[in-house]
């Protein structure tokens, strides 16, 4: 039960942090297709965000984790 | 000077080595006794003097109203059949938990481990000294101490505080893999080892806050890889800076343009953006850092035997280094800094005290997310290979279905091979992470401002 109930709120980090990661990848590709020259600045930045709000989603499954113990 | 700054490293890992705090679950071994009734679940502390007799007849905290003491062959946990007839699935958990775990063995393949020094020191006792193949795969107790899936733990009460002791595998449970097992563990996770009909509870893992009466200093399987990792570090290193030595004035020649690329791109991507004014000072350790997470992430990816151990997501290794990143941190903070924390400049007096604890949390909330960000991304990679080469074994039914376990390669094959992919980029992106972080908070210490910034 307590199991189910830690997935169940890992799996409502992930929509939050896939909501944050396709507005993150959105907002580079729109940058990148009005500047093709400048991609090379826009991915790396790009990438940095998408780990922090990764790093969210994790956190949930280390609470998770934590919570079925 | 960055060799020096790893070589300062080493003695530091030594020191704040402790146990991942991820807890082994091993929920599914837990089987329940068809001929002898059930344990009492009873105190950990006084769970010593129960006898295992055959016919006991103590009413279970599991709920069961037992009036008769034999014949009833209800598990521990009341839940589940454990006459052996009927098959129990496989359960994916117990085993990704077992993987990401520290261990005290390292675990090679099948039976194969390699002993590791175990290094224990409780205060009434004093130090043991002994190789993990004392325990003989968890027959044995050594000094009081007996292994638990490859972790050391120790026996309450046992009345043997040095020697080698055998213990009695659990009355007619299942073995686990490695033959027969001597660990009984209850429903509450409480567990339980035998020695000549008593029964002994076992006391947890030693942790780092080290709420326990004994000590683990033992080179277990991650701090053997941290080792080897460094040692890897120091080779590379020393060779590829004895080559700058020798080609001096050439172009880079081989591994040297592998490294260069790296160093380079620390530098000027991570180091000197963030502090433009020192970076010289603070350029070995952000290095340091970065090369010691990214070949711990590395190595942690290869599946066989000097790869595996799960370093960097270990949560002891990643608080080791966030404790590093805090004290150069805020050991290098200027008056700006600490003026920042404590009075805010450019807001009104009662915004200056309603500030100064944000930000004084702010100093631990920083590297706390550090630590939790590197743990919780190379423990996930780990768990998600895990549970997709594990699919294998749930459709195959633990090896009861040969089709099934066909469809569970054709599955798990090419998406942990795309899994690998990610995670060998998250590696290289943690590392990046980890020291950009650490970098613009120093940064942020040792920034001196020429003018009184707005807010």
């Amino acid at each position: 039960m307590i199991g189910s109930i830690a997935a169940i709120g890992a799996g409502l980090a992930a929509i939050g942090a896939g909501i944050g990661l396709g507005l993150i990848g959105s907002k580079a590709m729109e940058g990148i297709a009005r500047q093709p020259e400048a991609a090379g600045q826009i991915q790396t930045p790009m990438l940095i965000m998408a780990a922090f709000v990764e790093a969210v989603a994790l956190f949930a499954v280390v609470v998770a984790l934590l919570g079925t113990r | 000077m960055m060799k020096r700054a790893i070589a300062l490293l080493i003695p530091f890992f030594l020191v704040f080595h402790a146990r991942t705090l991820v807890a082994q679950h091993h929920g599914q071994e837990q089987h329940g006794d068809p001929h002898a009734q059930e344990q009492p679940a009873a105190h950990p502390t006084d769970g010593h003097q129960t006898p295992v007799g055959g016919h006991e007849n103590h009413s279970p905290e599991g709920g069961h109203a037992q009036t008769d003491g034999h014949a009833q062959p209800g598990g521990a946990d009341g839940g589940h059949d454990a006459h052996g007839d009927k098959k129990e699935g496989y359960n994916p958990t117990a085993t990704i938990m077992h993987h990401i775990a520290d261990a005290n063995e390292f675990h090679i393949v099948g039976d194969i481990t390699i002993p590791l020094p175990c290094i224990l020191y409780a205060q009434d006792q004093g130090l043991s000294f002994f190789l993990s193949s004392a325990f003989h795969h968890g027959a044995n107790a050594v000094d009081g101490y007996a292994l638990v899936h490859g972790d050391v733990q120790r026996v309450i009460g046992f009345p043997f505080k040095s020697g080698s002791h055998h213990l009695d595998p659990v009355p007619d449970a299942h073995g686990h893999g490695h033959g027969p097992n001597f660990v009984l563990e209850e429903a509450d996770g409480t567990r339980y080892v035998f020695h000549e009909g008593k029964k002994y509870a076992l006391e947890g893992s030693s942790s780092l806050l080290g709420f326990t009466s004994w000590f683990d200093f033992s080179i277990t399987k991650n701090v053997a890889t941290m080792m080897f990792a460094t040692v890897l570090l120091l080779w590379l290193f020393i060779g590829i800076a004895g080559t700058y030595k020798k080609r001096a004035g050439q172009a880079p020649k081989g591994l040297q343009n592998l490294i260069e690329l790296m160093v380079v791109f620390v530098r000027d991507e991570v180091v000197k953006p963030n502090i433009p004014q020192q970076w010289e000072r603070f350029l070995p350790y952000i290095l340091t850092i970065f090369f010691f997470i990214l070949i711990n992430n590395l190595i942690g990816l290869v599946p066989f035997f000097p790869g595996g151990a799960n370093v960097t997501g270990n949560i002891a290794t990643t608080f080791a280094l966030a404790i590093i990143a805090f004290l150069v941190t805020n050991l290098n903070g200027n008056s700006a800094y600490w003026g920042h924390i404590f009075w805010v400049p450019g807001v009104p007096v009662p915004m200056k005290l309603f500030l100064m604890p944000i930000e004084l949390i702010g100093i631990f909330t920083k590297p706390v997310s550090l630590f939790i960000r590197l743990f919780a991304n190379i423990t996930a990679g780990h768990i998600i290979i895990l549970s997709l080469i594990s699919l294998i074994f749930v459709f195959g039914n633990a090896g009861e279905s040969v089709p099934g376990s066909l469809a569970g390669m054709a599955l798990a094959i090419p998406f942990t091979l795309f899994m690998n992919v990610i995670e060998l980029i998250v590696a290289f992106m943690q590392a990046f992470i980890f020291s950009l972080l650490t970098a613009s908070y120093i940064g942020a210490a040792v920034a001196v401002h020429h003018h009184e910034e707005h807010h």
